[in-house]
């Protein structure tokens, strides 16, 4: 039976009251960390966990946290990453609406590790529901002692407020998140300096997604070594996957990050498989900026061993074979859904999201937006091809933040995998707006020879 | 700090914010540490956009006067961020999710539908004022597509029939509440 650390309760009637969440033992690691652990401790416990930001790009959170500067009589704070806007990726929500005092217990122990005694939740604007359910939850923390001067006697202060934005994927990229939560537009700073230097109001910051924060709590309940037992190398502990696409079984599931890709996408605890007994074309298995995997790369890896719902199984191969676990936006496509379509929705988003910035992302996102546009409706060129790939190439690497990436990935990886799909396009101009291209041709994968 | 709550004439009325609404500017500004009220300014717009409509000049001078902030920093941030109107939209907004999962499931199909329906295409307002509507990005309910966002409300799987339910129901009662205070 598969163990869960953050969605165990999140079915008993009334969990999101304080009451009922506290019957359910909330709240227990704050009085265990408070009483019994120095804030090194609770460092020292992360560290051991193995646990890694659960927001996209996987950078392990204790060496973060131990990257905070500590100049005398300079505040610190704690940010958490509620801006959720990584198309296929809705765990966050789900965990915040379902069992707010979770996310606000791991903020209480995560501000004490890292001696912040101002901390924020960031959350994107559209989810202003979920703010409110947020703001009952942190005054029923208050209200109970669990928040604000001296907790538990501890000496310990701590204030918590959420603060939204206002429709801005970028502003989830955690430097342009800091200049929103100055009231600012949410355009990305140049690094260096760091946040964990130079953050909100220039004092040491760190910033973390929902799901990280929220795993602190377990982790200080069991200890790290015991979070650590969870899942294989260093993927270590659950994670929570937003499944979408043509899937039975859409929604969120916290997985041990050592199940294969096949078990989530066709076990009935999971996915539950294809929907209308179709066949499965593509996989984007980490949110829509992580490259698309052709079917025959979905389940097994290209040396053909079986792929795991992991950090690095699902980068097995590099971009030329894998893809990356990213936010856990598992999105599955079948057979009768088109590459290019898909490929051009996404360029669509990247190019409304881009903050403006940097030249290569502003012109090169809109650019590619037209390309594939073209491409779709049957005016496209088999130039276009390699023009698109030009451009992402061009594009990535040369932002001040990752959503330049961001946007030439899914490109790449479309082309790279799907390039027929993109020809036929071309050649069959008046047939691509009737029909789809339909499955990739079977094939066997064979390795390039180095 | 002190809210600097000196109203804005234009050339129809007065623009100020009511008595509660100010009560829940001063809450959130306190939530900010002294002279960091500009903080509140992304929340502040939320409230004005909810009370005013829309996010007109004269309503982002008033909050930049409230916030002592230069008007130029509020209209950076106004026309930065794609849930603030800068120009006015229906009572009820229906935002149509458009982006990769939403789409797969049929979000092409439900926007042409609210289209044909409501006699108006994406960005546009119906001539009685009651909707606008608009195609989103992203809004994070990929599980459970198509979707759109009504004021602050999620409405999940929809259906040409949960379409024509909905929409009876805001003809009645057009009143969404748009991130202002709590309803």
């Amino acid at each position: 039976m598969a163990r869960k650390l953050l969605l165990e309760n999140v079915h008993i009637e009334g969990i999101n009251t304080y009451d009922v969440y506290r019957k359910n033992g909330g709240y227990r690691s704050v009085e265990k960390a408070l009483k019994t652990m120095s804030p090194e401790d609770v460092v020292e416990e992360v560290k051991k966990s193995g646990l890694r930001g659960r927001g996209g790009a996987g950078f392990p959170t204790g060496m973060k946290w131990s990257f905070i500067a500590k100049p005398d009589g300079v505040p610190r704070h704690l940010l958490c990453n509620a801006d959720e806007s990584e198309p296929g990726t809705f765990k966050d929500r789900y965990l915040m609406e379902k069992i707010p005092h979770l996310l606000i217990e791991g903020m209480i122990l995560s501000s004490f590790a890292l001696g912040a005694n101002q901390s924020y939740i960031y959350i994107r604007g559209e989810y202003m529901y979920v703010l409110r359910i947020l703001e009952k939850a942190i005054a029923e923390a208050y209200a109970n002692g669990w928040l604000g001067k001296n907790i538990l006697g501890s000496g310990f202060d701590m204030e918590l407020s959420v603060a939204p934005g206002a429709g801005a994927y970028i502003c989830g990229e955690e430097t342009a998140l800091i200049e929103s939560l100055e009231g600012k537009r949410g355009n990305p700073r140049m690094k260096p300096p760091f946040p964990a230097v130079k953050g909100l109001w220039q004092r040491p910051t760190v910033v973390n997604n929902v799901e990280t924060i929220a795993a602190v709590v377990p982790i200080v309940n069991e200890g790290g070594d015991a979070y650590a037992q969870i899942g294989i190398g260093r993927s270590t502990g659950t994670k929570l996957i937003s499944a979408s696409g043509n899937i039975n079984k859409p929604g969120v599931y916290e997985i041990e990050m050592n199940i294969t890709v096949e078990e989530f996408l066709y076990s009935d605890t999971y996915c539950g498989g294809i929907k209308n007994g179709k066949k499965l074309k593509a996989c984007v298995p980490g949110g829509s900026s992580v490259p698309i995997l052709p079917h025959y790369l979905v389940c097994k890896t290209a040396a053909g061993q079986d792929r795991l719902m992991t950090y690095e199984s699902l980068s097995d191969g590099g971009f030329a074979t894998g893809s990356m676990l990213g936010s856990g936006g598992f999105i599955v496509y079948d057979e009768d859904q088109c590459i290019v379509r898909n490929t051009w929705n996404f360029a669509r988003f990247y190019h409304h999201e881009s903050c403006g910035q940097c030249s290569p992302c502003r012109e090169g996102t809109g650019w590619m937006e037209k390309v594939l546009h073209r491409l779709e409706y049957g005016h496209g060129k088999m130039e276009d091809i390699d023009l698109l790939w030009d451009i992402q190439r061009k594009i990535e690497g040369n932002t001040i933040c990752p959503l330049g990436d961001a946007a030439a990935w899914p490109v790449a990886a479309a082309i790279r995998h799907f390039r027929e799909e993109f020809e036929w396009h071309v050649n069959e101009p008046k047939a691509c707006l009737d029909r789809n291209y339909g499955l990739v041709a079977e094939k066997i994968f064979e390795p390039a020879t180095a | 700090m002190t809210l600097n709550n000196e109203t804005v004439e234009t050339a129809e009325n007065q623009i100020a914010f009511k008595e509660e609404t100010l009560k829940e500017v001063g809450r959130v500004v306190a939530q900010y540490p002294e002279g960091m009220q500009k903080s509140a300014l992304i929340r502040v717009l939320h409230l004005a956009q909810a009370e005013f409509g829309w996010l007109s000049v004269p309503v982002m001078d008033y909050v930049a006067r409230l916030l002592h902030v230069n008007p130029v920093e509020v209209y950076e941030v106004a026309t930065f961020y794609s849930m603030y109107d800068t120009k006015p939209a229906g009572k009820v907004k229906l935002e149509v999710c458009r982006t990769g999962p939403c789409m797969i499931e049929g979000a092409e199909r439900i926007v042409k539908y609210i289209e044909d329906k409501l006699g108006i295409k994406d960005g546009e307002t119906t001539s009685d004022g009651l909707f606008t509507l608009k195609t989103v990005e992203c809004l994070g309910a990929c599980g459970y597509a198509p979707m759109l966002q009504a004021g602050e409300k999620y409405h999940e799987h929809l259906t040409e029939a949960k379409i024509d339910e909905l929409i009876e129901t805001y003809r009645a009662n057009p009143v969404a509440n748009y991130m202002g205070m709590e309803s």
